[in-house]
């Protein structure tokens, strides 16, 4: 039997083999049973509002999408792989310049082909979401 | 509208402002997105590059990706379009040099994104149409294909907050 630490390790690598996460540098912080903690640091570079220093809404966008992927892989069905069909996210507030941003999806509902997802982002303010998805991600078995 | 007005000062006038539009936001440029000018129309361009990569097995883009492209494209195209009027009656003269000449963008209050197709290692094009444009509160769709227009690779919706004077 594999160890949750193990199961991070494996998502870590995983994660690591996806170009576009690496350039975000993130990090799995949880994983198993149809859920994934996936977090990422500020950086100068990801900013959409230079006046604040407020992160884009579309890098939210995207770590969400990976969390939610995660997610999906980590589900005890096992699917061989997963694509997004849709995502819908609710910006809620703006994200904390300088702090981590930390998503957490989590697979609701799974059936032979789809999985259903449910996330949220947070900053240090664990309290307050920054963001909410739901999606739907196909299930390839 | 004055229609003896040089042709090189109505394409720099507009030009200089697109670019002080995009150039504004840092994560548009580290993700290396242009914008193709046409009178008033916009194409936003992504050209492939290897971080923009989500699976790289098959290869393909990564569906982040997809959606901070769709979601850039809405808000400049909204941005741009809430400008026009003052950009052309010579009212603002936004330049990438003086940030606080720039317009404030739209804020986004939900975006909701249709992945149909998988993005190809190549690159990508996107329009959006402002729908409809209140004072507050504004709703824009948009669409992303790559080497073919009519066969998407995805489409989006999404409501934004108009910034206030």
């Amino acid at each position: 039997m594999t160890e949750p630490d193990d199961h991070a390790r494996i998502a870590q690598q995983f994660i690591e083999a996806i170009p576009h996460a690496r350039a975000l540098a993130m990090r799995v912080d949880e994983i198993g049973e149809g859920r994934a903690v996936i977090s990422m640091p500020w950086a100068e570079h990801l900013v959409g509002d230079p006046r604040t220093g407020v992160i884009h809404g579309g890098v939210v966008s995207a770590l969400m999408d990976t969390c939610c992927g995660a997610a999906v892989m980590a589900h005890p069905t096992h699917p061989r792989s997963t694509a997004t069909i849709d995502l819908r996210i609710d910006y809620m507030r703006a994200a904390t310049p300088g702090q981590r941003i930390t998503a957490r999806a989590e697979c609701y509902h799974m059936t032979r082909s789809v999985a259903f997802l449910r996330a949220v982002a947070l900053d240090e303010d664990g309290d307050n979401p920054v963001a909410s998805a739901t999606g739907a991600f196909t299930a390839e078995r | 509208m004055d229609r003896n007005e040089p042709l090189h000062q109505i394409k720099t006038r507009r030009d200089s402002a697109l670019n002080a539009l995009v150039s504004g936001v840092p994560y548009m440029t580290w993700l290396g997105i242009r914008f193709d000018r046409r009178g008033d129309e916009l194409t936003a361009i992504l050209p492939f590059d290897e971080k923009l990569i989500g699976n790289p097995r098959l290869p393909a883009i990564h569906g982040g990706v997809t959606a901070a492209f769709l979601e850039t494209t809405a808000i400049i195209e909204l941005g741009w379009t809430a400008m026009w009027e003052d950009l052309e009656s010579g009212r603002i003269t936004p330049d990438a040099a003086v940030p606080d000449s720039l317009p404030r963008l739209p804020k986004t209050i939900d975006f909701t994104v249709d992945y149909l197709r998988s993005g190809l290692p190549r690159d990508a094009y996107a329009r959006a149409r402002v729908v409809r444009s209140g004072r507050r509160y504004a709703s824009v769709h948009v669409e992303a294909w790559q080497d073919n227009r009519s066969r998407l690779m995805a489409q989006a919706t999404g409501h934004f907050l108009m910034p206030q004077p």
